[in-house]
């Protein structure tokens, strides 16, 4: 008998668990990236001549249930008509009983790399309140993301905030969702009770955590930052989830609170804090005021006889 | 507040303010009371105008453009009744037109467009 060499039996390895895409409208272009149920490719849809982005299940997790969970992911986003949120296309089963699902091909960068571009604090604290918002539309529709991470959001090419990923979403009305006891998400921006596994605890504030953790990624090479930002963190960041936000809607309004420069519900400021944020707010207007109080003394003082 | 409102509101402060003034210049400090009220309906039209003009315009530039030459001319009008002082009263003028004029176009409420 006459043994294969270890790389042909990678060779074979790579070419078996490749998908099949012949009977398909797709042909793929190249892998864009693996996660825990699937592997995303890049593919040319030949019919519109367009590219898309393909989630396919992995080969060895051919399972109903694996099976029925991609076919749910799909549902879910498919639900979640918003622009902060990717539009699926397609679905589909492979020769190999193997669920895909095409959708939008986002190009642009993740919120992790457009971060480490130098954006400024206002253009990051922008893109997290548009991810806030997408966030929040999908909990309106009762649907829970629950890993949220920089990963897992895109800025696309037009500056749009697009939130990828839900293939551990929940559907909060849901009760066959997982067993007692699994760990879902991404260990550094899961809450608290997410990470004890409480999945039946799991409600929109798990969510809330996780863009709080996002949020101080996001402020975390910034040199000066206000303490109402660094409150708006800690409320989102409540290691009870009664003291967190009570909805991603509510930390968006914060943050937009922040951005227009007006007081936020998570940090009261003192009166020298509020007269500052008023004058830095109303710059240009206390510079005329100014002008016009000194022009007014050089006056009095030039016209005295 | 709408804009002319808020511009009505603030010529009337900043005109009764620039009228006030006058109190520092000992020759005109016995005509106060009538400077006061004339600066101060100085600043009401002026208000008047670039509020109106706010409303209309919805352009911070050209809003403050049209508050610095509104507030000149009136203030020029001023210094020609008085026969002096025209750059005295024509600058401060000028910048309270600026003033309102940046004001009502930054902080004025714009109406709802009607469907």
């Amino acid at each position: 008998m006459k043994w294969l060499s270890d790389n042909k039996v990678e060779y074979l390895r790579v070419v078996v668990s490749n998908p099949d895409f012949t009977s398909t409208r797709y042909t793929v272009v190249k892998e864009l990236g693996r996660g825990g149920m699937g592997v995303v490719y890049l593919a040319e849809d030949c019919e519109l001549d367009r590219l898309v982005a393909i989630k396919v299940l992995n080969a060895h997790e051919i399972t109903e249930e694996r099976r029925n969970r991609m076919v749910r992911e799909a549902q879910i986003i498919a639900r979640l008509e918003h622009p902060g949120i990717v539009p699926v296309h397609d679905v589909g089963t492979l020769p190999d009983g193997r669920i895909f699902y095409a959708m939008k091909y986002v190009r642009g960068s993740r919120l992790d790399e457009y971060a480490s571009q130098s954006a400024s604090l206002r253009d990051r604290l922008r893109k997290f309140q548009a991810a806030c918002d997408a966030v929040a539309f999908a909990h309106a529709h009762g649907v829970i993301h629950r890993d949220l991470k920089p990963q897992n959001i895109m800025i696309g090419s037009f500056g749009e905030v697009l939130v990828l990923d839900w293939g551990v979403a929940k559907i909060l009305s849901d009760t066959d969702d997982a067993i007692e006891g699994t760990v879902i998400g991404t260990r550094n921006y899961m809450s608290p009770e997410q990470a004890r596994g409480e999945i039946e605890q799991l409600d929109e504030r798990a969510d809330v955590y996780s863009l709080g953790a996002m949020l101080a990624f996001l402020l975390a090479d910034q040199p000066k930052v206000s303490k109402a930002a660094q409150a708006i963190c800690s409320k989102a960041m409540a290691q009870t989830k009664e003291s967190r936000y009570s909805s991603a809607s509510e930390l968006s309004a914060d943050v937009a609170r922040l951005l227009d420069a007006e007081p936020v519900s998570a940090y009261r400021e003192n009166a020298v804090e509020k007269v500052s944020r008023w004058v830095s707010k109303n710059r240009f207007l206390v510079l005329l005021v100014l002008a016009y109080l000194l022009m007014r003394i050089f006056f009095i003082f030039t016209t005295r006889p | 507040m709408s804009k002319p409102l808020l511009g009505i509101v603030l010529g009337a402060i900043l005109g009764a303010f620039d009228g006030l003034t006058a109190w520092f210049t000992p020759a005109v400090r016995d005509q106060l009371g009538g400077i006061v009220v004339g600066s101060t309906i100085k600043g009401i039209i002026a208000g008047v105008a670039i509020g109106f003009f706010a409303k209309k315009f919805h352009s911070l530039s050209i809003g403050i453009l049209f508050g610095v030459l509104v507030g000149a001319f009136l203030a020029f009008l001023v210094a020609l009744m008085q026969g002096g002082y025209y750059l005295q009263i024509i600058l401060p003028g000028a910048l309270v037109g600026l003033i309102v004029g940046f004001a009502t176009q930054k902080y004025g409420r714009t109406p709802a467009a009607a469907n």
